[in-house]
């Protein structure tokens, strides 16, 4: 069975289909060298020299985070739950990128820090940042390995190429662009990226569309087939995606679980996506970044959630497996759903641009790891405590030999990936913990300027233990959550434990004096250097980025009122 | 910081991105609709319900090749020497 099952999900692919492959990866290949030329400082390389516009920063800023985890976890989402998988984006997402471009940027991209462990650095001291950036250089690495290793197995699965040759190949491509052209080619490509998984998703959802006769069609196949029908085709309360059985705490969770703690811990503080707002090339281009990327992401859910549940209507596997049928689902999983579709329902021709947008998503999800990892290894490790007051070429011939060694260490822990598959999964919920709590710490000592040095630390460090505590607790037994409210309430307890525990440090320690704390903390902050320039390019109401943001939070309500 | 006073850094923009996708765009959209144009009914039919998606994708992605290539031509990249002096005193 096992055999079977795999094999019926190799795709068809036809030579037109690895044409259009090729055409790809010469292209990614290609912006990697175009990019080069324009790599001359460590800032350059690191940061694009700050010079990208802000339409290419937020579209690589939402694409950063379309790698494949989401792609292929959020279709499955689709499949399982249904509807309710708009609250990763519309309460999950949106939010905290208004609040990041409103409230957060002008301090990050004001005190032209250039990542953000060298923000915590300034604001925190050495502790606070060796935790921050050791753990984060760490995570980025281990994730970049994972990447690796689910693009190897859906290259084994998909086209049939050996897993090692896999491996070493798509590391390899992810190495030469950002190794040669660092951050402006992995941004290109990010952008590229994008539109080609635009390129995907649309015509698998009009074709499933037609198929099943449009969404009241969709509706009536979903009704039928499934007892619990009125939580998959409504947002709220989304009982079946938390795992809370009551209506009310389900909604108190998913708000301030997910479209709080885990949200914003995610957006406002993953250096991998900040990285990409502090390559833009002003104030306000960086403001608008993750304001303008959030227009995408408020609609391509659209073109994420509906797959998934037509592939759970549509494909013969997904509909025994969610009927209870495993004996015909064989091994076929519900994150399977997106690859099952595109076998069912793209023709020689799509179904190459469809394998490219595949490919494309992994390969731009390792290049963020690689990218971010380079940046913080460089700048905040090695340039902070290890050689300090060196040329600036010997940091830009370090962070491309550092990007080497990270690919390589990737090539390693994709094959501990493969033989310790569950284990990396734990490892990549556990490095998600680090998020919640370093928000925590963030946004107190952004606005209270009396926290301490040793409160963040111990702040960090103790919700980072606490959120660890809860999930073990909680996949013993102690605690039943059996979606993923497990995770919004262990985000939910490190953000209060850090909240609470840096209040009391902060009282019975030593603050930093204020004339350190300037252009760090909002109160010693004078308006003008909070607000940018909007003259020249950057003027017209349309970029103002309040206006950006109020309209966004109304197209997500829209659509949440649509969806309800 | 450093590597601001580089004028390598200019020269950044330089390559334009819309270029890039324009031309990606371009050759998938003539490989799909050439692919859709000389395809069979039989050979989408049980896949799409009789819809030839590899010509309507074609098109698609032609009529995005050219809005791209459209919006460098009418706003190509300038780099005015006074954004550059304004950029190195911030």
């Amino acid at each position: 069975m096992h055999v079977l099952a795999d094999a019926n999900l190799r795709l068809d692919a036809g030579p037109v289909d690895y044409l259009l492959l090729a055409i790809y990866f010469v292209m990614v290949l290609g912006i990697g060298f175009l990019a080069r030329r324009s790599v001359s400082s460590s800032l350059d390389f690191f940061l694009s020299g700050r010079s990208l516009p802000a339409w290419v920063t937020g579209l690589a800023f939402i694409s950063a985070n379309l790698g494949a985890v989401e792609i292929f976890g959020m279709t499955a989402n689709g499949a399982q739950y249904g509807v309710p998988t708009v609250h990763y984006y519309w309460l999950g997402a949106i939010p905290a990128m208004v609040f990041l471009g409103l409230v957060m940027m002008p301090f990050y991209y004001g005190a032209k820090v250039r990542s953000v462990p060298e923000f915590m650095l300034r604001r925190f001291g050495p502790a606070a940042h060796l935790v921050n950036g050791i753990s984060f250089a760490v995570a980025q690495v281990l994730i970049a390995g994972i990447n690796l290793y689910a693009l190897a197995t859906v290259i084994n699965l998909l086209l049939g190429w050996p897993l090692w040759i896999s491996v070493i190949v798509s590391a390899a491509v992810v190495l030469a662009y950002t190794g040669l052209g660092g951050l402006s080619a992995a941004v290109y490509n990010e952008v590229m990226q994008f539109f080609v998984i635009i390129a995907m998703l649309i015509p698998l959802t009009l074709v499933g569309l037609h198929r099943v006769g449009g969404w009241q069609g969709l509706v009536d196949k979903v009704t039928n087939a499934n007892a619990d029908h009125a939580l998959e085709l409504s947002s709220w309360p989304g009982t079946n995606i938390t795992g809370i059985t009551n209506s009310t705490l389900s909604v108190i969770g998913l708000i301030f679980g997910l479209g709080f703690v885990l949200s914003f811990g995610y957006w406002t503080t993953n250096f991998a996506e900040v990285q990409r707002a502090l390559s833009a090339k002003s104030m306000s281009a960086a403001r608008r970044t993750p304001l303008i990327g959030a227009y995408p992401k408020t609609l391509i859910v659209l073109v994420i959630f509906i797959p998934g549940m037509l592939a759970a209507v549509l494909s013969p596997e997904l509909i025994a497996l969610k009927a209870g049928n495993t004996a015909a689902a064989g091994d076929v999983k519900y994150n399977n759903a997106i690859e099952l579709l595109i076998r069912d329902l793209l023709p020689n021709g799509m179904l190459g641009v469809a394998i490219t947008g595949l490919l494309a998503a992994f390969m731009a999800g390792m290049a963020a790891n690689v990218s971010s990892f380079n940046t913080v290894f460089t700048y905040d490790i090695w340039q902070t405590y290890v050689k300090k007051d060196k040329p600036d070429g010997y940091y830009l011939r370090f962070g491309r030999l550092i990007t080497i060694v990270g690919c390589v260490v990737a090539i390693g822990t994709a094959f501990i990936a493969s033989n310790f598959d569950n284990l990396m999964d734990y490892l990549q919920t556990l490095f998600g913990f680090f998020n919640a709590p370093l928000f925590a710490t963030f946004i107190l000592g952004m606005f209270w300027k009396r926290m301490t040095p040793l409160a963040g630390a111990i702040g960090l460090v103790m919700g980072t233990v606490s959120a660890i505590t809860v999930d073990v607790l909680n996949r013993n037994g102690v605690f039943n959550f059996s979606g993923q409210g497990g995770a919004f309430v262990a985000a939910s307890v490190a953000f209060v434990v850090d909240i609470v525990l840096s209040i009391i440090i902060s009282m019975v320690s030593r603050p930093k004096p204020d004339d350190e704390l300037r252009g760090l903390v909002w109160s010693l902050t004078p308006k003008e250097s909070r607000t940018h320039d909007d003259t020249g390019e950057n003027a017209g109401w349309y970029r103002k980025p309040a206006v950006l943001g109020t309209g966004v939070l109304a197209l997500a309500l829209v659509l949440n009122i649509i969806f309800w | 910081m450093t590597g601001r006073e580089s004028s390598g850094t200019r020269r950044a923009g330089l390559f334009d991105l819309r270029l890039i996708l324009a031309v990606l765009f371009l050759l998938y959209g003539i490989i799909v609709l050439l692919v859709g144009l000389f395809s069979d009914s039989s050979d989408y039919k049980d896949k799409t319900g009789d819809v030839n998606i590899n010509v309507w994708m074609g098109i698609s992605m032609l009529v995005v090749a050219a809005l791209f290539g459209l919006w460098a031509r009418l706003r190509p990249i300038v780099i005015p020497q006074e954004v550059v002096e304004e950029h190195e005193q911030t």
